[in-house]
């Protein structure tokens, strides 16, 4: 099985090609850029290098957000293009989960943070159990403040990774020494590792429906659903003409 | 046989400027066989307008089931296609990036050409659907977010000589529409509103005898807000319909003596108009009728209504002239949200005139 993963969720750009027993190739750029013109000569490279085509493919596997909505979109929209003109699997894995898979350490949990400003974060908390990866508390959009009364509440020590720098004085008051943050490496999400986490998961049923998490409705569709609260007489919202 | 296949050129076309997602195969530039529009109007006019995020999270929802649609639809198989083209601007940059990453992940996976087209070269190769067209021409783009005379002295050439300084055409309509308390968008309704009034309030015509083919929106907007506003002081009704009509009469006014004097000034003899605008049945019948005065040579070609407004097949129609060029777009191909033809140099200018 081949399979083919992309993350540009946030600053950094990764791609791989693996299969469930080799990593073939990974491209992973952390410079600021726009990642619709980094992606394609990305995939354009790797392909050569490993002397792939994408017919080859057998599944693609997705960083599906939270994070940059114009990140996530592009990602999403190349992967499921991909899939769906190639006739492919595609499997969709939250970009959170991709950066918690570099923090190893078992029986902690591991909390990657996305800074969603206005001190929230896009996050969750994961655990290795068995040498899976387990989704322990639901990704979500939150308050930084709410969700450290929360993390604190499980009495369980905690390895946070992502966006850490700019809250690490928050994270050890609130959580003192059970608060551990890993090192600024595992932060930078991975082409291989996001493989290794698509390969082992159910592909989606239908591509045509597949999109990004964003975790967040739209500011315009929250204040409309405010004021139109039975959300009368619009949908549905797309309509073939 | 092989002869027929070779000169069968089939280009699927991606449009994503707005808040329509649009797939179409186009062949040989000319000839439609699927061109696939899902529409956001139902979503955005809760809004009153296009909110971009919005428009953009539709299109993740939309594109691969208007590819597949398209595809179906046209009957053929990626091993018949000749390119894969795609609108990159003007537009929306979130919105544009959706056509674009499927465009190219779609030319990627079958290692096909990817055209890039400019979305108002697509408004006017519209027009290339209904008929040949005869150079040296000028088009009129009349949107939402253009109001603009272009000169093109031969097939791929582009040259502005005229553009609004403010607010498009459709800006206007969609913003007095919000004053007449008309739903998003409010463009055919302040048409068939026009119908049933008069020219009553004499609005501006801005720029209409300025030696040049600018246009300006935005002072109309005001004056018909301040009108409105004014009457609603006094405890006066205005009668919506005579509005509608006065507003309607400046903006086609303007818009009619500008394109007629250029069309006399550049010597052309097809006048091609485009865009959403385009559809307005008032300034359709103003066009015929000066022309019918001024020009009875002139030969006026007006896309039908579902070509007027966004749709793939326009651009399919562009990328056929943009591919016979030697256009193509690389992985590196981005969106360009302010996209636009050049203007007509001063020196070029100098030579059209009498």
């Amino acid at each position: 099985m081949l399979v083919l993963a992309i993350d540009t969720s946030n600053r950094a750009l990764t791609v791989a090609l693996a299969t469930p027993q080799q990593l073939l190739g990974e491209v992973t750029l952390n410079v600021k850029q726009t990642h619709s013109d980094g992606l394609m000569p990305a995939l354009t490279y790797l392909f050569k290098a490993t002397k792939k085509v994408p017919a080859d493919l057998d599944r693609v596997v997705v960083a599906q957000g939270p994070g940059s909505y114009t990140g996530i979109r592009i990602a999403v929209t190349t992967a499921k293009t991909l899939a769906w003109t190639l006739n492919k699997a595609l499997v969709g894995i939250s970009s959170l989960a991709v950066i918690a898979s570099n923090v190893l350490e078992q029986g902690r949990l591991i909390v990657p943070l996305f800074d969603a400003r206005r001190n929230a974060v896009f996050t969750g908390a994961y655990q290795w159990q068995e040498g899976r990866l387990v989704n322990i508390l639901a990704d979500r959009h939150v308050a930084l403040g709410d969700w450290l009364e929360q993390l604190a509440a499980t009495k369980k020590p905690v390895t946070f990774v992502g966006d850490t720098a700019v809250f690490s004085d928050q994270l050890t008051a609130a959580l003192g020494g059970r608060a551990e943050i890993a090192s600024a490496a595992c932060a930078l999400p991975r082409g291989s590792q996001l493989a290794a986490l698509g390969s082992q998961l159910t592909p989606v049923t239908n591509v045509h429906s597949f999109v990004p998490t964003y975790l967040r409705m739209t500011e315009a569709e929250a204040n409309w659903l405010k004021e139109h609260p039975a959300n009368e007489g619009h949908e549905p919202y797309v309509e073939e003409i | 046989m092989e002869e027929t296949a070779r000169q069968r050129e089939l280009i699927l076309a991606f449009e994503s400027s707005c808040d329509e997602t649009s797939v179409a195969v186009v062949e040989n530039g000319d000839k439609i066989l699927s061109n696939v529009i899902a529409s956001q109007i139902n979503s955005q006019k809760r809004f009153g307008g296009v909110v971009p995020e919005v428009a953009s999270r539709h299109h993740v929802e939309q594109v691969t089931l208007c590819a597949e649609e398209a595809m179906t639809q046209a009957g053929v198989s990626y091993a018949d296609l000749t390119a894969v083209a795609v609108t990159y601007g003007p537009g929306l940059v979130g919105a544009l990036l959706i056509g674009v990453s499927a465009a190219k992940a779609v030319a990627f996976a079958h290692q096909l050409p990817l055209v890039p087209v400019n979305h108002m070269a697509g408004h006017i190769y519209a027009a290339r659907l209904v008929k040949p067209l005869t150079y040296p021409l000028l088009a009129l783009l009349v949107s939402g977010g253009h109001t603009e005379i272009v000169y093109m002295q031969a097939a791929g050439k582009f040259e502005i000589i005229g553009d609004t300084r403010d607010d498009a055409a459709g800006e206007a309509f969609d913003k007095v529409g919000r004053v007449l308390n008309l739903a998003y968008p409010a463009g055919k309704k302040i048409d068939d509103l026009a119908k049933q009034g008069q020219d009553t309030f004499h609005f501006p015509r801005a720029m209409m005898r300025e030696n040049n083919y600018d246009f300006s929106f935005s002072g109309l907007k005001s004056a018909f807000i301040n009108t409105v506003h004014n009457a609603q002081q006094r405890g006066e009704a205005l009668v919506p319909a005579d509005l509608a009509a006065s507003f309607q009469a400046s903006v086609i006014d303007v818009i009619v003596a500008k394109t007629m004097r250029a069309v006399k000034e550049y010597g052309v003899n097809q006048l091609v108009m485009a865009g959403g605008v385009a559809a307005n049945s008032g300034l359709r019948a103003r066009f015929q009728q000066e022309i019918a005065a001024q020009a009875p040579e002139l030969d006026f070609v007006v896309p039908p209504l579902r070509l007027c407004g966004d749709n793939g097949a326009m651009i399919g129609a562009a990328a056929h002239v943009f591919y016979a060029q030697g256009i193509r777009g690389d992985g590196h191909l981005n969106a360009q949200p302010g996209l636009s033809f050049a203007y007509m140099t001063p020196e070029r200018r100098a030579t059209f005139s009498k």
